[in-house]
This record gives C-alpha cells, sequence and structure tokens, in this order.
C-alpha cells in the first residue's frame, strides 16, 4: 500500500455506488443460481436414494470427489467447453452445491417419522402425493440447513472465478491489488460477506414460514 | 469424448516433459510451496478449532458463539481475505496463512463442537459413575466417540485448503496455483490444464488419506452408527 492511503476512501464508494450494485446484482446471479439448479438436480437424485439404497454411496462419492476439485482448476477445465463466461463459473459451483446438498435431503426424508408415512398410505395418498405434500416438507428444516452451508459457499467461492473475467464483486479484488489501492478491495470482501449472511438470515427466514408447525415449540431454527 | 483424450494427452505431455521436473518453476518446488502453506494453515486451524470445539462440546457453554463466529467466517471470501492482506502488509507467507486458517477453521469447530455434543448422555454418565474426571471423560469417551465426525471436519478442513491455496499464486506467492494463473496470462492453455490436474490429483490423495486414517483410528464399534462419509 502507498504511503498516506486511508485504509478505506470513502469517497471512492460515493463514487461507484451504482456501479457497485451493478457487480453485486451479478454476484448474486452468480452465486445463487447454482444454488437453485443444484436444487433442481439433488431433490429428485436424493429421493431416488432415499428409495433405493444402493444408489446412494455411488453418488455420494462422485459428489465429494467433484466437491475436491479445486474451483480455479474446475473453471479452468471448463473453460474450454463453456468459453470465458458466467456458466463457465456456475457450473461448476452448481456441482459443489451437489456434495451438501445430496446428503441432506437423504437424511431429510430418513427423518419423516416411519408413523407418519404409514397414516399417510393409509389415508389413501399415493406415492408420489405422499413425497410431496408429506415427506418433503417435513425434511424441510434439513434440506434447508444444507442450502444454508450452499448458499454461503457458493456466495464467497464466486469472486475467484474473477480469475477467468466472471467473478461478480471479485472485480475489484483485483482491481485494488492492480492499482494497489485497498478501498475497492475491502469494499468488495465486506459486500461479499454481507451478501452471504443476509441470504443466510432470508433462507431462516424462508424455513419458518415453511414450516408454521415448528414453530412456537421451542424447535431449532 | 475425443476432447478429452486430447487433454489428457496434453497433460500427460506436459507432466512428462522433464523441464517440470527441474527448478523454481518445476512440480517439485510448487508443490512443496503448495504443502507448506496447506499443511501450516491446517495445523493452526485444527489447534483452534479442536480446541475450541472440544471445550464448548464439553462444556456446553457458548454454542450460539461458536455457531456464529463459524457462519461469520464462512461467509469471508478467501480470495478477497488473501489479496486484501497482501495489499496491506505485503507479499509474504503469512497473508495466505491468515485466509486459509480463517477458511479451515469453521468445519473443523463446528464438527467437533457436534461430535462431543452429540455423545450419547448415558455414555457420558456412566464415565462420571465409574470416577473418571472431567479430562478423563473428555480424552476417553467423548473424543473417541466424536472421532468420525471430527475426522469430517478436519477432512472438508483439508480439501478446502489444498483447493483454496491456487488462489495464492495470484497475488504472486507459488504454490500450484502458479501453473494455472500464468498459464492463463500467457494463454498457454497446457500449462493452465497441467496445473489443474496436479492440483486435483493433490486433493484426491488428501481424500484417500483421511479415508484411511477413518479406517485406522475410529473404534470399531462406531462404524455401522458412524457419520456420513
Amino acid at each position: 500500500m502507498r504511503d498516506g492511503e486511508p485504509l478505506v476512501r470513502w469517497v471512492w464508494i460515493g463514487d461507484h455506488v451504482g456501479e457497485l450494485a451493478h457487480y453485486t446484482g451479478v454476484h448474486l446471479r452468480l452465486g445463487l443460481l447454482p444454488v437453485l439448479f443444484g436444487l433442481i438436480i439433488s431433490v429428485p437424485l436424493g429421493m431416488l436414494c432415499h428409495r433405493y439404497r444402493w444408489v446412494y454411496p455411488p453418488t455420494l462419492t462422485t459428489a465429494n470427489v467433484l466437491y475436491s476439485i479445486p474451483s480455479l482448476a474446475l473453471f479452468m477445465i471448463f473453460v474450454r467447453y463453456t468459453g470465458l463466461t458466467e456458466r463457465t463459473v456456475m457450473i461448476p459451483l452448481t456441482l459443489y452445491t451437489l456434495s451438501v446438498l445430496i446428503p441432506n435431503v437423504v437424511d431429510g426424508l430418513a427423518s419423516v417419522p416411519d408413523p407418519v408415512r404409514q397414516a399417510a398410505t393409509a389415508m389413501g395418498f399415493s406415492t408420489v402425493r405422499r413425497v410431496v405434500q408429506v415427506e418433503l416438507p417435513i425434511a424441510v428444516p434439513v434440506v434447508v440447513a444444507g442450502v444454508r452451508v450452499a448458499a454461503v459457499s457458493s456466495i464467497s467461492l464466486v469472486a475467484v472465478g474473477q480469475l477467468i473475467g466472471q467473478g461478480g464483486l471479485g472485480y475489484y479484488i483485483t482491481r485494488g491489488l492492480q492499482l494497489d489501492f485497498p478501498t475497492p478491495i475491502i469494499t468488495a470482501t465486506v459486500l461479499i460477506m454481507l451478501l452471504a449472511l443476509v441470504t443466510d438470515a432470508l433462507l431462516v427466514l424462508a424455513q419458518r414460514l415453511l414450516t408454521p408447525w415448528a414453530r412456537g415449540k421451542g424447535a431449532k431454527a | 469424448m475425443n476432447d478429452l483424450l486430447n487433454q489428457i494427452e496434453l497433460v500427460g505431455d506436459w507432466l512428462t516433459s522433464s523441464q517440470q521436473w527441474h527448478g523454481d518453476d518445476g512440480i517439485p518446488h510448487r508443490l512443496a510451496e503448495h504443502l507448506t502453506y496447506s499443511g501450516l494453515s491446517l495445523l493452526f486451524a485444527t489447534l483452534i478449532g479442536l480446541a475450541f470445539g472440544l471445550l464448548v462440546g464439553h462444556t456446553g457453554r457458548g454454542a450460539f458463539a461458536v455457531a456464529t463466529v463459524a457462519n461469520l467466517a464462512r461467509a469471508i471470501p478467501t480470495f478477497g481475505l488473501v489479496v486484501l492482506v497482501v495489499t496491506l502488509a505485503g507479499l509474504s507467507t503469512t497473508p495466505v496463512l491468515v485466509a486459509l486458517v480463517a477458511l479451515a477453521v469453521p468445519p473443523i469447530l463446528i464438527n467437533t463442537f457436534e461430535g462431543v455434543r452429540g455423545v450419547d448422555p448415558d455414555a457420558r454418565d456412566a464415565a462420571k459413575g465409574m470416577g473418571m474426571t472431567g479430562w478423563e471423560v473428555l480424552l476417553k469417551v467423548e473424543v473417541p466417540m466424536a472421532l468420525p465426525l471430527i475426522l469430517l471436519g478436519l477432512r472438508v478442513a483439508a480439501i478446502q485448503v489444498v483447493a483454496t491455496a491456487t488462489v495464492a499464486a495470484y497475488p504472486g506467492l507459488g504454490g500450484l496455483g502458479r501453473f494455472i494463473v500464468d498459464g492463463l496470462s500467457r494463454n498457454d492453455y497446457q500449462l493452465v490444464i497441467g496445473g489443474s490436474a496436479v492440483v486435483v490429483a493433490l486433493a484426491l490423495v488428501v481424500q484417500a488419506v483421511f479415508t484411511a486414517l477413518r479406517r485406522a483410528v475410529v473404534s470399531p464399534g462406531l462404524r455401522p452408527t458412524a457419520a456420513k462419509p
């Protein structure tokens, strides 16, 4: 850092509000769409793993191996196929969410008490209706716990995508280093943390709204 | 499919060319840098995470604080933190270590805490009834029973650290990420994909080491109910 440079130049932030808002929007899109895609893949896969237990170990191992591939490396492997585009960031982030979401969907479904399942069947629910209307809602707390972890890590990982030019707020991190100017780096880092924490809080809220029966019983959030 | 074979061939050529195996820009040197960063940060993170996780899990006090701190730490973008510390403190190993420790503590802390807290209260009571002191209960009952979860936390932390240490190369700190960052700026795809392959291989080795460790140290009596892999 240059001598005499303040840690944060507030004027800079004031001058860049519009631009910061734009990159924040991009960042949210890059970070959260993968969680949504991950959920769309994990719910049916998790249901499959719950129903046919032998599917579970190989599925989970695959997801774990994908998770162990460093994001930077995975981005690079996809550059070849999808170019320097947003997809190159979002596909690996989607794959990462699977290692948290699939086990949580399976555990969530496993947490449905057997009597509940039997009662639904006895009431004449078809399998599909039972899963959608009874089992999945009961699994919500465990699934949301996974979504929270996936969303928070996804949002903070987006910044690495800046190395291939698609990193949302990560733009300010590389920019600040090039200019030897800490303000954009600090601003971006703090904004990314805020996005992650606000998203987390909203997910807790969503869970409360989705599981009205759990309220007032002192159930864990 | 053909393209995949081409990529594998590209990586193979890169790995087998002798210039990759000598000097400051060779794989052994970069790997050593990478392992130094990862190993040191994992060591510090383990000391911090285990100590606090065991303390809070054993005493039951401060559970809320642990959850909050771990959640906050998970939200820190490691890339931002590395670059920020480099800008503020200059180029040295410290920025990498600070950022990687911050990354690795949450999974270790949370899993240790959950593992100890989840120990069957009957087992704990029985140990106390046998006249064990607090330390004995912790070391002879709670830690062994929490071991599957503790190891899971360590494994997640280790893999994240090995993977994330690659970003240290961006501000010029070496490690295996060097190949990827250099390859990218020189438009040398072979270098990029070759470097990535080495990192992936390292991550898979870490995964395998933890699987073996788990088999070796977790009590056989705990295996059927052990936490998910």
